[in-house]
């Protein structure tokens, strides 16, 4: 039960495993899925992080992370810069442009925020599909420099960039926990419970539900770099909105409002489609269904779960004890 | 000018279609307060059923839209049934989610039984129809506009002079109320995800022949609508038609003077201006 827990010694073994990996796939397709995976369990610790624990779904979170890997891809293929420059501001472009879009869009309530980022992601789609001389359109960026070397450690095998993508997961887990932890993040889940007796406690309603939209949006756009430097190559397609709808399986299933539902999800659903072959295409036609009967039934996620789980029985052996 | 007023004449046509998807939306919207973004997935179905009644059964254009039709308004009253009725005492984002899992399955089932290919589909209605000098129109798009007018009109008089219809309005405006008042708000509700389904299958076998039929073609109709009924206003029947109007000139217009490339982005950067400026909305309130 520990194991999945939000508590710190539970990511212990997780983390051992993933280290050990390596050692243990079979081949290096085996790393690449993990290493996405764990790429899109970054931008969806961001997600969680807006959705799970402030309440607002944003739908244009993918797009945000094609931010992020056009300017990694921008600055690298076409202006030469190196990727340890470009990742940073790939973060920092996201977290900008998002906070002007949250400027705006968080002045709406709930339903109407998500529809109106479901319309930015769309724009952004848009711009980076049509803007032929700063994204190079349809045709996308190929060619992408992968992260020069530090020192010696060097970045052209797989399994180095397998724990390049590990660590900027390691990092993102712990700042997500320093994060929920602090009194910012109950802030965060104050506004999600109730909008209005947050206010009445002096959080501001605002300022607080912006700097969560920013710092999710941060998430992926450091994400969104870090694909481009992985996958060498960007479309479009990095854009699309499935892609959200993807991140937001991966929180549905793992467990929204927790820090390592995302991480599970993003790693067990990316199994999962990656061991049945004929998901690949059709993959919705089974997600799908999935989503709504775990919204039906297992509202909290896997994690979620196991949580409550956990402290029914806690409570339950307290009251033995104290019948005893 | 005569450029200007074709443009015109093609705002009205994609003003009726935008219309008629925003009016189901803003209904289920009214009823269930669930932004439902499978009502564009259920668009897509109809045009894919009404084309498969075409293609494989060889029935005519009517009975293939009467098919169409009947199919998406059993399909949206399944989700009702199944989905959103049982998450109505869920709060925030969870209904939402399902509305997206609703959409996401109806979207790769299409594309897993008709494939993600465009298809054309036929019209009887093909010729052009030379209404004064140098003004044309093609006889389908004269179809979309007077179908659309018709349907609207229809539509309010129904929930406005029927006692059936007032029923969806008295449960949009308050549901307990509606409820001590003897309304059935389970019929209610399913009569409503019934009627949005008829009217997104009827506006996209409408539309289908002017555009094409594929999967994902629900998508950008849909967003266009959720944008028509935050401009007109949540739940608001007038706003949505209105919406509409303004949309369709907005984009036909936008292409012709601006950018075809960008004209998709006219509705989008609309909204966005508009909610910088008024976060809530152009019509405000439960105007009705």
């Amino acid at each position: 039960m520990r194991l999945l827990s939000d508590g710190a010694r539970g990511w212990l073994l997780p983390g051992l495993a993933a280290l050990l990996f390596p050692l243990v796939a079979a081949n290096d397709y085996h790393l690449t899925v993990m290493a996405t995976a764990f790429i899109f369990a970054i931008a969806t610790l961001g997600l969680n992080l807006i959705t799970g624990y402030a309440g607002q779904l944003n739908l244009a979170h993918a797009s945000f992370m094609a931010i992020g890997a056009y300017t990694v891809g921008i600055l690298s293929v076409d202006h030469g810069w190196w990727f340890w420059c470009a990742l940073p501001v790939a973060g920092v472009t996201s977290a900008v442009l998002g906070w002007f879009v949250g400027l705006v869009s968080l002045r709406l309530q709930g339903h109407f925020f998500s529809i109106f980022t479901l319309c930015v992601g769309y724009i952004i789609f848009l711009v980076i599909e049509k803007w032929e001389s700063l994204t190079h359109g349809t045709v996308g960026l190929m060619g992408i420099p992968a992260p020069e070397s530090i020192g010696p450690i060097h970045f052209d095998g797989l399994a180095a960039q397998y724990y390049l993508t590990l660590a900027f997961l390691a990092a993102a887990i712990w700042a997500k926990r320093r994060i929920v932890n602090s009194l910012l993040g109950r802030a965060f889940i104050a506004l999600r419970n109730s909008e209005e007796l947050a206010e009445a406690i002096g959080i501001q309603r605002m300022r607080t539900k912006l700097l969560a939209f920013t710092l999710s949006v941060f998430y992926a756009g450091m994400a969104g770099g870090l694909y481009a430097g992985f996958a060498r190559f960007i479309s479009p397609d990095a854009a699309s909105v499935n892609l959200t709808f993807d991140m937001m399986i991966y929180m549905i299933v793992g467990g929204i409002g927790t820090v390592a539902g995302p991480v599970l999800g993003a790693v067990g659903m990316s199994w999962l489609t990656q061991s049945l072959q004929f998901l690949q295409e059709y993959r919705f036609m089974v997600f799908g269904p999935i989503l709504i009967l775990l919204v039906l039934h297992v509202p909290q996620g896997l994690v979620g779960s196991l949580s409550v789980g956990r402290l029914r029985w806690q409570f339950r052996r307290g009251r033995s004890h104290a019948e005893s | 000018m005569l450029m200007f007023l074709q443009q015109v004449l093609n705002g009205f046509t994609l003003g009726g279609i935008y219309g008629l998807v925003a009016l189901g939306l803003t209904l289920v919207y009214g009823i269930l307060h669930v932004p439902n973004f499978a009502h564009g997935a259920l668009y897509m179905v109809g045009a894919f059923v009404a084309f498969h009644a075409m293609n494989a059964w060889g029935t005519g254009y009517w009975v293939a839209m009467m098919v169409a039709a009947g199919v998406v308004a059993l399909l949206a009253v399944t989700s009702e049934r199944l989905v959103f009725s049982r998450l109505r005492n869920a709060s925030g984002i969870h209904p939402m989610i399902a509305a997206v899992g609703i959409m996401l399955f109806l979207e790769a089932s299409a594309q897993a039984i008709w494939g993600a290919d465009f298809q054309r589909m036929p019209t009887p209605y093909a010729g052009v129809v030379e209404l004064t000098d140098g003004i044309s129109m093609s006889a389908q798009r004269l179809l979309i506009v007077a179908a659309a007018l018709m349907l609207m009109v229809a539509m309010h008089w129904f929930l406005t002079r029927t006692l059936t219809g007032s029923t969806i309005i008295v449960m949009a405006q308050n549901r307990d109320g509606a409820s001590l008042i003897g309304v059935d708000a389970n019929r209610v509700a399913m009569m409503t995800f019934a009627i949005s389904g008829v009217l997104a299958a009827i506006a996209s076998v409408l539309y289908a022949p002017v555009n094409l039929v594929y999967p994902a073609m629900g998508y950008l109709v849909i967003t266009k609508a959720f944008v028509i009924i935050i401009l007109g206003g949540m739940g608001s029947v007038p706003g949505a038609i209105i919406g509409g109007q303004i949309i369709g000139f907005a984009e036909s217009l936008g292409a012709y003077y601006v950018s075809t490339d960008y004209k998709d982005i006219v509705a989008f950067a609309l909204l966005v201006l508009i909610l910088s400026v008024r976060p809530q909305g152009l019509f405000p309130g439960r105007g009705r």
